[in-house]
């Protein structure tokens, strides 16, 4: 049985504008252990997936109307306000995006930590503080002991990240979201972090859901890929099937918009044309059939299902006519999307360049690195 | 300071001559003062300490960095948005550090700034045709029908439809406000345009639009840009030439290829190093390096070169001499003891 079984989750905002369906039937599960990506932009639903399952979705406007999230066997949707509050932080936790306001300025850290503690594990202020050094050790706090009486405001950004990984950590959760836990730190900060957070994932066998519009960040961490768009995942695969033989138009538009450093430089990028859907009144058919440039008549007339493809692997699938064996579609089955982003030979000859990155490079990993690097620095 | 300076300069004229923009040892340090009837400063906070770079005509030189390090002030203090505490910039030929107030104005004709954040640069209760008719009328350009006209054209050039001059900018998506803050920017025929990370507020899926934009402009115009990003892939797609900052110093500057091929300082490398590839093969062979420590306060840098207390490299000299920004091969600068 999976840790995390999501069954047709459907989040609605009910505005003045109108309903805003922002999940939109939205099923899958989560393995323990497990680091599962949920990729999209802004807007396409992933992180009120993740604040649905959570139970945090500010109510009203907004309101989970349909769905099962199965966590550990017992059914979240189901629990009293008190269940839920001795799931949260306890078995599930979240790590947010903005680390510089998910911090209470008021409240020293060993307080933010400690709080947890003394609530789920019933611990008392001495053993709390304890486990509260060790925690801060763990993810990487140089001299954590003299800092435990710190305010957020006198660490740094990427500080403030692992205090709120400390902090998702104290219970030794089962599963922790991670809603886009490095976007807002620079990238030598965003390598720290991840780093951390692979280790954390392998040492202490939790689950990961990771949520990031970043597909670089995606394909180093997880094990499998959702993509998502308009509120609905429109894309599932093992990550390394996503990046060798991805399906759905969306995704290949999304690898290749963005300029990649592991290849040749392009003279110009292939964006999304069109902007993605207003969610109070969708389009009929697919979500991206009016941003899709292999569209056909039957993409706006019905929206297809999320299902398996001919020639992929089992757990592949997409939501997409092209892709689909049935009357009218699978007109994208059979397309090498390679042909469709660019020249196959260059591609395999990039793979060979990265593979031998700078010799300096890679003797300078971060064991090599002199021990006393973080002391000189004094922070 | 300047010899590194009258260096750069030697090369850059024995190249192509043409250079659009020359800056030597710009410095801008933002005073830190305490006291609340007589201030006193206490301190600066070095967000530019004295660098020196030149623009050729026609290119884009991407200026990358992480946040904090001075390469937003760089762009603003180019074009006097902020007055520089010392150095020089030249325009043209014409020092801009000492123009007056009106000088200086008829001299932003052939600068202008594209911003970050394209909520926040566009005055809400204007309308979009107020917004790009502003420039217009300060530099009386154009008047009346004039106006309406011109402006209807720029809306066209940047891809959004002519009639949507009488909306305001809360009726459209960050794309398209990004698209008017670019013909704002257009509409008094700059030479020389200062974007600043013009596309890190906008969504994957429409940042590709905003460089295809931005690079089908420079070939009509023929534009020069300097454009500052923290993205090292974006960096890589657009420009010519690129300088990499740290606190306040450029640290490396060469042409594309070779920066991204032949990358001298370790900062440089680290950086490179840092950037997650959309492909898990290659992830997971990949070998990072991963910088230790926070980025240290530039109100109090480091002692020698900056970057010694996180560099892998350092040895005793680097925490006791700034090393010079030096030409290791042909337009190829950096600043490290231990390049390579």
């Amino acid at each position: 049985m999976p840790l995390l079984e999501v069954k047709d989750l459907q989040t609605r905002f009910f505005t003045r504008d109108g309903v805003v369906r922002a999940v939109d039937g939205v099923t899958f599960e989560v393995g323990a252990g497990e680091t599962l990506g949920l990729v999209g932009e802004s807007g396409c639903g992933k992180s009120v997936t993740a604040l649905s399952l959570m139970r945090l979705i500010p109510q009203p406007p907004g309101k989970i109307t349909n769905g099962q999230i199965m966590f550990d066997g017992a059914d979240v949707l189901k629990m009293d306000d008190d269940e839920v509050r001795g799931i949260r932080g306890n078995n599930i936790a979240m790590i947010f995006q903005d680390p510089m306001t998910s911090l209470n300025p008021v409240l020293t850290i060993s307080r933010q930590i400690s709080e947890a503690l003394e609530l789920h594990l019933k611990m008392d202020r001495s053993e709390a503080r304890n486990r509260t050094v060790e925690l801060l050790e763990l993810v990487g706090i140089p001299s954590a002991k003299k800092r435990l009486d710190d305010y957020p405001h006198q660490f740094s950004g990427g500080m403030r990240q692992r205090v709120m990984i400390a902090m998702a950590l104290s219970c030794n959760p089962k599963l922790i979201l991670a809603d886009e836990p490095t976007t807002a730190l620079d990238v030598t900060i965003q390598a720290q972090i991840l780093d951390l957070l692979k280790n954390l994932a392998r040492e202490f066998r939790t689950a990961f859901i990771l949520i990031t519009h970043d597909l670089g960040v995606v394909a180093g961490m997880t094990q499998r890929i959702h993509v998502m768009y308009a509120g609905r995942i429109v894309e599932k695969a093992d990550t390394g099937e996503l990046f060798a033989n991805p399906k759905m138009p969306y995704t290949w538009g999304l690898l290749r918009s963005i300029p990649r450093l592991d290849e040749h430089r392009k003279e110009r990028l292939v964006p999304i044309e069109g902007l993605p859907p207003d969610l109070i009144s969708p389009p009929p058919g697919c979500k991206f059939e009016p941003r899709c440039q292999y569209r056909r008549d039957i993409c706006r007339e019905k929206e297809p299902e999320l299902t398996g493809i001919p020639n992929a692997k089992p757990d592949h699938e997409a939501r997409c006519w092209g892709t689909q064996s049935v009357s009218g579609g699978g007109w994208l089955v059979d397309l090498d999307w390679r042909h469709e982003i660019g020249d196959t030979a260059v591609l395999e000859e990039i793979k060979q360049e990265v593979a031998q990155v700078p010799a300096e490079a890679a003797r300078a990993t971060s064991a090599d690195l002199p021990p006393d690097v973080t002391q000189k620095e004094g922070i | 300071m300047a010899v590194a300076y009258e260096k750069i300069r030697s090369t850059a004229t024995a190249g192509s001559g043409k250079n659009i923009l020359e800056v030597a040892g710009l410095t801008m340090h933002f005073p830190l003062t305490q006291g609340i009837i007589f201030q006193r400063q206490v301190g600066a906070v070095r967000a530019v300490d004295g660098i020196d770079f030149f623009v050729e005509k026609g290119e884009t030189l991407g200026l990358v960095g992480e946040s904090g390090c001075g390469k937003s002030t760089t762009g603003r203090a180019i074009l006097q948005l902020y007055k520089p505490t010392a150095g020089s910039v030249k325009f043209e030929d014409t020092e801009l550090t000492t123009l007056g107030g009106e000088q200086m104005r008829r001299m932003r004709r052939k600068m202008q700034m594209i911003f970050q954040d394209p909520y926040a640069s566009l005055n809400p209760r204007m309308t979009v045709g107020n917004i790009i008719g502003e420039p217009l009328e300060v530099h009386n350009l154009a008047k009346g029908r004039a106006k309406t006209e011109r402006v209807q054209e720029l809306l066209q050039v940047v891809g959004l439809n002519p009639y949507f001059t009488n909306r305001y900018p809360h009726e459209f998506s960050g794309g398209q406000r990004q698209r008017i803050g670019v013909a704002r920017a257009l509409a008094v025929e700059p030479e020389f345009i200062v974007a600043d990370e013009p596309i890190s507020a906008l969504d994957v899926s429409i940042q590709a639009q905003i460089i295809n934009l931005l690079e089908e402009l420079q070939s009509k115009f023929q534009l020069t840009y300097l454009f500052i990003a923290h993205d090292l892939s974006v960096v890589r797609h657009i420009s010519d030439r690129v300088a990499v900052m740290y606190l306040g110093k450029i640290v490396e500057l060469a042409d594309r290829q070779e920066l991204y091929e032949k990358p001298l300082h370790p900062y440089t490398q680290a950086l490179l190093s840092a950037v997650p590839i959309p492909d898990p093969a290659i992830e997971s062979k990949r070998k990072r390096i991963i910088l230790t420590g926070d980025v240290p306060s530039p109100v109090n840098p480091p002692t020698g070169c900056r970057f010694h207390t996180r560099c892998w490299k350092a040895q005793q000299i680097c925490s006791e001499v700034d090393p010079e920004f030096i030409e290791h091969s042909p337009r190829h600068w950096a600043a490290c003891h231990f390049p390579g």
